[in-house]
């Protein structure tokens, strides 16, 4: 039992890292703040002072603001979807006793240590690309003109590779699940007469319900936040018809060297991202209390 | 014997040696006549004693970081690589040395460089940055096409005859493109092109009191030529191909046409690269009859900031980089078709440097062709050929180049992408404060 000296110097032994890590985010969030309500651009001096909510109006009334909030739910749900789904199909794939078993689960998790800006360029100019890719020569192979993917499906094509990167991960989760199901349970419900569709939906999804719910919040918190892979393969385009929130604020801010309007972008990236948490957690999140 | 004493005072001795040699910090892009220098550069250490620690990165990364540095006044480098669209900006923030010490140097010689390019490198009649090379754009064209065509091309052609050119030297059988022309994203990509094309069309980005013009008929008549052009002669996929992209086209004979920077010349012409370097012609880039033709003028260069502590250095590095001295230098070792081109007059008059470049007359002429005072048909308020010389531009024109990219895949209609652009610059106008 911890005694009232013991717990002080406890709390006085911490401090020093609490301080750091608070300062750590205190800091540049409180600079974001400061610098929204600022006009402050990099190349201009001449726009000094207080903006008032000038930087806020001027990114929400971005031509491609609404397009690019659609684009970012379109890309978070859409990875979510292959994922999940493929993630669950590949955990009952390599969980099978099958011979070569472990170089097999190797190489699907491999993706995962590839780097996104790595991962973009590879399916950019190895697969993707209509003149020298994978997919465009498969496609001249059966006599079809090939695929301007990143043109003609952009988001769609940065889902793609988005959602390879992050399959691994989600099978890993689901193949430990998967391993977690006790084997008498399987063999009671098979001894009971339940078809492999049965013994799926009956057993091995509601057991592994809380590493879905996992899967899905770990994963939108870094899917909103998608920036290499459109950086690298499609700049946002054609048009804005990739650009997503974290890329319109690298345009606002970097490209076009606003700090003030970059940073009013963040918070309002930071509000957006705190909103579909909550939604979610509200949604999924339950399957975690039990 | 102990050996501590030694060791300190050795130690002490080197501290003292390093901190009194001068070293400059020297930024630039990484292609391959910057390289060239960074390995020449030697010589420059051996003769001044001045260290080099070279920070050498590609273009887009080398912007940001400049401009990053120079705009918060970091100090971090004594001399930047930078081109005719930084140069009058940041001079005028007073961001830039002017190098007065190269302007009074008899043998540094000035009045060599060419007018067009030093012009764009100075502010209020005092240079800014001195010119490592310089290249306006011009036209490539295979003559084993045209002559296959049954047409001859003409040393100053139209964009009608372009247009006729392209769709008859187009096969698509046999997988050749009658033109390839920049069509990725980018103000230094489909945007340099695009602007330049569009003032041969008489265009301009703003009128006297800074409206944005793409509402005008002009730049319809642009964006249509260049919009139907592609889709009758151009390649799959142009809307992802910038200068390397299509260089790489050309070089495998998959273009009759191209239409770019004139230091692509040696590129197309080098029968190591190229699979088409003996069936090359070269033009003008083309006009309307209206006076201006679509070519630019661009100058990688070098520039002294504000912030450094080794003024003085620099501005010996430069003038060692930028001299007629060093043109010789790099003719000795690698031949004169290899040295940094379009930034003297005297190299264009070298009777050995004309025997090695088939292509140095054109790209003199392309130079010549071009006015950043005064760059279209009509007045403007700006000065700048392919981009528009005021901060705001890079972002605005990134931007308008997403939109037009976008009309090029088929995303939008050309009146669609004009609308946006116009909608779009005027609020990015307003915002910096030149529309009122």
């Amino acid at each position: 039992m911890a005694t009232a000296q013991t717990r002080t110097l406890a709390r006085v032994m911490m401090a020093p890292a609490v301080i750091v890590l608070l300062v750590w985010m205190i800091v540049p969030l409180v600079m974001t703040l400061w610098f929204s309500f600022q006009n402050y651009s990099l190349i201009n001096p001449m726009m000094t002072g207080f903006a008032g909510w000038g930087n806020y109006l001027y990114v929400i009334g971005d031509p491609s603001f609404t397009q690019s909030l659609i684009n970012t739910l379109i890309l978070v749900g859409g990875v979510l979807l292959i994922t999940v789904v493929g993630g669950i199909f590949l955990a009952l794939l390599i969980d099978q006793p099958i011979w070569g078993q472990g170089i097999l689960r190797i190489i699907v998790i491999s993706p995962f240590f590839v780097m996104p800006p790595v991962a973009a360029l590879i399916w950019k100019n190895g697969f993707m690309h209509p003149g020298y890719g994978m997919l465009g020569h498969l496609w001249k192979a059966f006599g079809l003109q090939p695929v301007d993917w990143f043109n003609q499906y952009p988001l769609f094509s940065v889902i793609v590779i988005v959602a390879w990167q992050w399959l691994p991960f989600a099978t890993l989760i689901f193949l430990t699940a998967l391993q977690s199901l006790s084997e008498e349970q399987r063999e009671a419900a098979e001894m009971d007469g339940a078809n492999a569709v049965n013994r799926f939906y009956y057993i091995i999804l509601p057991h592994m319900a809380r590493s879905v719910t996992i899967v899905i919040l770990i994963q939108t918190i870094f899917l909103l936040g998608i920036f290499a892979e459109i950086r690298v393969t499609t700049g946002g385009g054609p048009g804005y018809a990739s650009t997503n929130i974290a890329f319109l604020v690298f345009r606002t801010g970097i490209l076009s060297n606003d700090i003030g309007a970059g940073s009013a972008g963040g918070v309002v990236a930071v509000i957006i991202a705190n909103i579909v948490a909550f939604f979610l957690m509200r949604a999924v999140g339950k399957n975690l209390d039990a | 014997m102990k050996l501590t004493p030694i060791l300190v005072g050795a130690f002490t001795v080197a501290l003292a040696s390093s901190a009194s040699a001068q070293t400059l910090t020297i930024a630039t892009v990484n292609n391959g006549d910057m390289v060239r220098m960074q390995g020449l550069s030697p010589a420059f250490t051996e003769e001044t004693g001045i260290a080099l620690n070279w920070v050498v990165l590609e273009e887009n990364t080398l912007r940001q970081n400049v401009t990053t540095d120079i705009a918060t006044n970091g100090g971090q480098y004594d001399v930047m690589t930078i081109g005719t669209y930084e140069a009058p900006i940041w001079a005028k923030q007073g961001w830039l040395v002017p190098l007065d010490a190269l302007t009074s140097d008899a043998a540094y010689d000035v009045d060599d460089l060419l007018p067009p390019i030093r012009d764009g490198l100075s502010y209020e009649g005092k240079l800014y940055a001195a010119p490592f090379y310089g290249e306006s754009s011009f036209i490539m064209y295979r003559t084993d096409l045209m002559e296959k065509a049954g047409l001859t091309m003409p040393e100053a052609p139209t964009w009608e005859f372009i247009g006729e050119a392209a769709r008859a030297m187009t096969d698509r059988a046999a997988d050749i493109n009658g033109i390839c022309l920049r069509g990725k994203a980018g103000w230094g990509e489909n945007m340099a092109f695009l602007t330049a094309m569009s003032n041969s069309f008489g265009a301009r980005w703003f009128d006297e009191t800074w409206k944005p013009q793409f509402d005008q008929p002009e730049w319809k008549a642009t964006l249509d030529t260049y919009l139907s052009l592609m889709a009758d002669a151009g390649p799959a996929g142009a809307s992802s191909n910038g200068f390397n992209e299509n260089l790489t086209l050309f070089q495998q004979g998959k273009c009759g046409m191209w239409i770019d920077a004139t230091v692509a010349a040696s590129f197309v012409t080098n029968p190591t690269d190229s699979t088409v370097a003996d069936k090359v012609g070269f033009a003008l880039a083309p006009d309307t009859g209206l006076g201006k033709r679509g070519n630019w003028l661009w100058a990688w260069s070098l520039a002294i900031p504000a912030s450094s502590q080794n003024q003085d250095a620099a501005a010996k590095f430069i003038n060692w980089a930028t001299n007629k001295a060093y043109l010789e230098t790099v003719a000795a070792q690698d031949g004169w078709a290899n040295v940094p081109p379009g930034t003297r007059i005297s190299l264009y008059e070298n009777a050995e440097y004309q025997a090695a470049a088939p292509f140095a007359e054109m790209t003199m002429g392309s130079i010549y062709a071009a006015d950043p005072t005064q760059p279209s048909v009509k007045p403007v308020p700006y000065t700048g050929v392919q981009f528009v010389a005021i901060p705001e531009f890079a972002g605005i024109a990134t931007n308008v180049g997403q939109l037009f990219s976008a009309a090029l895949a088929g995303q939008m209609s050309a009146d669609d992408a004009l609308a946006q652009a116009q909608d779009a610059t005027t609020r990015d106008m307003t915002r910096a404060g030149y529309i009122k």
